[in-house]
């Protein structure tokens, strides 16, 4: 069983840290490094949970082992906006659009969608759409899910009806 | 649950990994994208004690087109492959497979070469290298290299003729003529699902009449199955009098379907059969 030394950036901050081989970026991220954001559902790729943003992708970081993210820039939830500031664009327009209930997926959904909007121009909605096919959400039934993509997408959609 | 433990290399070299590869007599495994690997890992289904990253190995990435065939690096990213535009151009059935990879974040590590290696009898890339006439060039530290057929590759459900001290370095994919036009069709439950049924392939039509077909199943049986029949049966024919539904038949005749928890062989022999009559029908219906 092999330990490894390896140096990383976590949303902005510099972390060194000596870690097994068989250590996920997931439970790298929550345990060693405490960015309990990142949240582990399946733990085989098919949830989405914990989805992160590794050199600017998003990734599923219970795929890929804390030694491969050496020399890497990662980005969890907690990167997106700071303490009491304002939140990230994704964030608020996903709070906006009853695009969360418990919360669980959100992370995930999160770091997706501001991967795929952080360049100069606006994706697709098919792109945004699309790439929610990998995220599981038990509670909402993805409609506001995807009605926060579609506006992310910069399409107008109807607002939510308020049932008060 | 967690991996078993295990040692971790990442060479820098294809010499390194492959050494490593035959040093450890069968106890490696090579990682790439990680993508199914890593759930293997941590389900335990595999548990070796040496575990060799290729994806800092430069010379195992890449794009190049050179006499008549495109050279594709097996650590290429799904998503990479999807963005490059010689791969675009010269071989736009193999990135509309890939587009049906999974989904965008798996794509973003998935790799080629480790879809293509893993031989998954309901994947895109197997098939779609099958229908191609694709071929895999392999190092193994003893042996040297030698070149694989796409069509001998796959043995078996994730059964491949690789050897253990095996690596795959360059996917070779013949470029087809002018004039060819593409087939792709899946049916799965939900997008970035594995495939039910799925139907990938390249018909060449000259002055009116098919002169090359390469047609390939996955989710059909136990390996990616080329529809040799089929294949056959079209060469030589005019566009405008093909029977569609009787070429399906001969393309079904080939398949060895399994009941499964998502459907049964009947269900997938019936969607199949449609399916083809279909695709070719659109393939040859569409102008040129
Ligand atoms: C949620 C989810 C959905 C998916 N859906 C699909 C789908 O619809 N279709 C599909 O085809 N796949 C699908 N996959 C799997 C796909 O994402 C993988 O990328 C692919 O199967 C394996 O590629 P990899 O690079 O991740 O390889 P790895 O997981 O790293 O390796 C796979 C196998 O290939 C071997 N290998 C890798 N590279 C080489 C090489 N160069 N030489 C020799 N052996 C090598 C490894 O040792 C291992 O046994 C899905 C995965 C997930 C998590
Ligand atoms: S915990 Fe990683 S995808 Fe489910
Ligand atoms: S909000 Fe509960 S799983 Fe998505």
């Amino acid at each position: 069983m092999s330990t490894h030394n390896i140096h990383l950036q976590i949303n902005d901050r510099p972390h060194d840290a000596s870690v097994e081989g068989r250590l996920t970026l997931c439970d790298f991220l929550r345990g060693n490094a405490g960015y309990t954001g990142v949240h582990v559902g399946c733990e085989h790729g098919v949830c989405g949970a914990c989805t992160v943003m590794v050199d600017g992708l998003a990734v599923r970081s219970c795929l890929m082992l804390a030694v491969q993210a050496d020399g890497c820039s990662v980005t969890t939830v907690e990167g997106l906006s700071t303490g009491d500031g304002p939140l990230h664009p994704v964030q608020q327009t996903l709070r906006e659009e009853h695009g969360l209930q418990c919360g669980f997926c959100t992370p995930g959904v999160c770091m997706t969608l501001a991967a795929l909007t952080q360049g100069e121009q606006k994706p697709s909605s098919e792109t945004l759409i699309n790439a929610m096919s990998g995220h599981i959400c038990r509670c909402t039934g993805y409609q506001g899910i995807r009605r926060a993509a579609l506006r992310l997408a910069g399409e107008a959609v109807a607002p939510v009806e308020d049932h008060g | 649950m967690k991996p078993a433990p295990f040692d971790y290399y990442a060479p820098a070299t294809i010499e390194e990994a492959c050494g490593l590869l035959a040093e450890a007599g069968g106890g490696a495994t090579i990682l790439a994208g990680g993508q199914t690997l890593m759930p293997l890992l941590a389900l335990r289904m595999s548990q070796p004690f040496l575990l060799v990253d290729i994806n800092r190995i430069a010379a195992l990435k890449g794009v190049s087109r050179a006499n008549g065939h495109t050279r594709i690096g097996p650590v290429t990213r799904q998503n990479e492959a999807i963005a490059d535009t010689t791969l675009g151009s010269a071989q736009p059935l193999l990135v509309t497979a890939v587009k049906h990879v999974g989904h965008h974040q798996t794509r973003n590590r998935g790799t080629i070469g480790g879809s293509i290696a893993l031989g998954e009898p309901a994947a895109e890339l197997p098939a779609t290298s099958v229908a191609l006439g694709a071929s895999v060039e392999v190092r193994s530290a003893r042996r040297g290299k030698r070149r694989i057929a796409a069509e001998e590759l796959y043995i078996g459900p994730y059964a491949t003729a690789l050897e253990f001290d095996e690596l795959v370095t360059d996917i070779l994919v013949p470029e087809w003529p002018t004039g060819t036009r593409w087939m792709f069709k899946e049916l799965a439950q939900r997008p970035g699902d594995f495939a039910l049924v799925g139907l990938t392939g390249a018909i060449t039509v000259q002055d009116g009449k098919v002169t090359k077909a390469g047609l390939a199943w996955f989710g059909m049986g136990p390996t990616p199955i080329k529809a040799r029949q089929a294949e056959a049966a079209l060469l030589g024919q005019s566009i405008d009098q093909v029977d569609h539904a009787a070429i399906a038949e001969l393309a079904i005749a080939d398949t060895a379907p399994f009941d499964d928890h998502h459907a049964t062989s009947e269900y997938r022999r019936t969607v199949g059969r449609r399916m083809f009559a279909r695709a070719l029908r659109e393939t040859l219906e569409a102008r040129a």
